[in-house]
């Protein structure tokens, strides 16, 4: 391991973690800007033009507001519990090839920081691992909604990552690799060679359970303020919080960085078309998650588990046996 | 906008109709035929398109409100005002001291004295907003339609007494000499075409 190498890997870590903790303040100004427009209304407006600036304004307030362990919770755990959730998402980038390679100065730069041979797998691990985050916050306070967010975050927990492994698992077949670049360099040969042509079910099983992993709506049951209040994030102020937040977008920008790279094609042969087609990607993959938000309704934790146990998991087995039978004959 | 449709109250002709709902399933096949049903019908993008359609349409109703305000009605019960006579511009308030009596939170103090044309005139008046809960018995009680209501809602105070004076309700003088004041058109006011309906009190029959 040479000292460019660790110098390079660093910088990118950096980069990765400063663009991507903007990018979720920022998130958060589109999805309030974005909701207010499909609910007639404007959403921000004050702090600079258009409320541009209001992310600026939530970020001053957030870190220095005072930073409150109340009474009843169990301390260590409580105070952990946001760092769990923010800290994973970031390690779940790792392994996103997030561009293709770009040459600069003459130094070939691969904009992925750890090319591990198990990518695929290492970042939905490390994304389950994010759950966990809700679940001991929720544990560790002391009210009831929180309680309850916890156990719903158990459910979703165990409902929707057998849905997202099984359906990943076509494509895994077909590709015969866990690297997200070599999930890339299968599509490289344009649109008619993206994996959603030949698994669809897949990509709808995934991108369904997409929306359970990062918790929005129609699977918004873990946070509902409308049934319990903020769910476990009801005893958590200031940075705690805020580091909740982070997490939950920057999870909502992976994943809509990883769908795209696993079904539809990524940044395709590497020049700057594909990497601005990514980008595009990536956009509608967003959008979508705040575009359902105006639009659907949540469902409850029982039918959340219903769907992913009965209607999902089957489908998702059923389709690995076709897919299976396809590569063998 | 028509008030008649909201006024009328006849809906079996409006186009009103009962919603064709079909009965829940009980059994296992039914249960699958509604989720397989419902599942292809594509009902979840119709929400899709509902509220992108609106996103397009852009037809924003927000009233930003310090700078945009709604217009109020005439019935508006907020801040009282204090008129004044159009022939005289001198005060109409009499000092009857009926407000302060109906007054049913007891925030309307009024104390009147004889002038030195022998004539009552109101020396106090002074409404506590704190307690007073716009109910607007007093601008009906007034023979002189002196009080009224107002249409300044914003009277947000630091403290719970918030009391406002004879001279800040009542109409500046220079706003009724150029005849701006404003008549009040709410409960206990007369009613528009007051005058062709009177009829004088014969002396004889
Ligand atoms: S509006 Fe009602 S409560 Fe207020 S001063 Fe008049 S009579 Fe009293
Ligand atoms: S405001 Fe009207 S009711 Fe009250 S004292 Fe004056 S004239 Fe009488």
């Amino acid at each position: 391991m040479d000292t460019a190498y660790l110098i390079e890997t660093i910088i990118k870590v950096v980069v990765i973690l400063l663009i991507f903790s903007a990018l979720a303040g920022i998130g958060t100004y589109f999805e309030r800007k974005i909701l207010a427009f499909m609910q007639r209304r404007l959403g921000p407006m004050y702090v600079g033009p258009y409320g541009l600036l209001q992310v600026a304004a939530d970020g001053v307030k957030l870190f220095t507001k005072e930073d409150i362990v109340p009474t009843n919770v169990v301390a260590p755990i409580f105070k952990i519990a946001p760092v769990i959730t923010a800290a994973t998402a970031f390690m779940a980038a790792a392994a996103i090839p997030f561009f293709p390679e770009f040459t600069v100065f003459g130094y070939t730069v691969h904009p992925i920081v750890a090319d591990v041979n198990i990518g695929i797998l290492y970042i939905l691990g490390m994304m389950a691992v994010g759950l966990y985050g809700p679940m001991l916050g929720g544990m560790a306070s002391a009210n009831k909604f929180s309680l309850l967010s916890a156990a719903r975050t158990a459910a979703v927990f165990i409902s929707y990552e057998v849905v997202s492994g099984l359906a990943i698992l076509a494509p895994i077949m077909m590709v015969g690799s866990l690297s997200l670049v070599d999930f890339n360099n299968y599509q490289v040969g344009g649109i008619s060679h993206w994996i959603v042509w030949s698994q669809p079910v897949a990509f709808i099983l995934f991108w369904i359970s997409a929306f359970a992993e990062t918790g929005r709506t129609p699977f918004h049951l873990i946070a509902n303020d409308h049934e319990i209040i903020d769910g476990f994030g009801t005893e958590y102020s200031g940075m705690r919080w805020g580091l909740f937040f982070i997490g939950e977008y920057a999870n909502m920008f992976f994943i809509s960085f990883v769908i795209p790279l696993i079904f539809l094609g990524g940044f395709g042969d590497g020049s700057f078309l594909g990497a601005i087609g990514l980008l595009a990607k990536v956009a509608f993959f967003f959008f979508f998650f705040l575009w359902t938000r105006a639009a659907w309704p949540d469902v409850r934790p029982d039918q959340l588990m219903w769907l992913c146990w009965k209607v999902l998991m089957p489908i998702a087995v059923i389709n690995v046996v076709i897919t299976g039978f396809v590569m063998m004959f | 906008m028509k008030m008649e449709a909201f006024n009328d109250r006849n809906v079996a002709d409006n186009g009103y109709f009962l919603v064709d709902i079909e009965d829940y399933p009980t059994d296992g096949w039914g249960k699958f035929k509604r989720v397989v049903k419902r599942s292809f019908r594509g009902e979840l993008f119709v929400g899709l398109w509902v509220v992108m359609r609106e996103m397009i349409r852009f037809d924003i109703h927000t009233v930003q409100y310090p700078q945009e305000k709604m217009p109020i009605g005439p019935r508006y019960r907020a801040v009282h005002e204090m008129k004044r006579l159009w022939e005289s511009d001198t005060e109409r308030c009499i000092g009857c001291g009926l407000c302060e009596k109906i007054c049913i939170s007891d925030c309307i103090r009024i104390d009147t004295k004889i002038d030195e044309d022998s004539r009552k005139e109101v020396s106090e008046y002074t409404i506590n907003l704190g307690r007073c809960i716009f109910c607007g018995y007093c601008a009906e009680v007034c023979p002189e339609l002196a009080i009224t209501h107002g249409g300044e809602y914003e009277n947000a105070s630091d403290q719970r007494e918030h009391f406002i004076l004879y001279e800040d309700m009542l109409t500046p003088i220079d706003t009724m000499k150029a005849g701006k004041q404003l008549e009040f058109e709410g409960f206990g006011s007369i009613t528009p075409h007051e005058d062709e309906r009177v009829k004088k009190t014969p002396l004889a029959y």
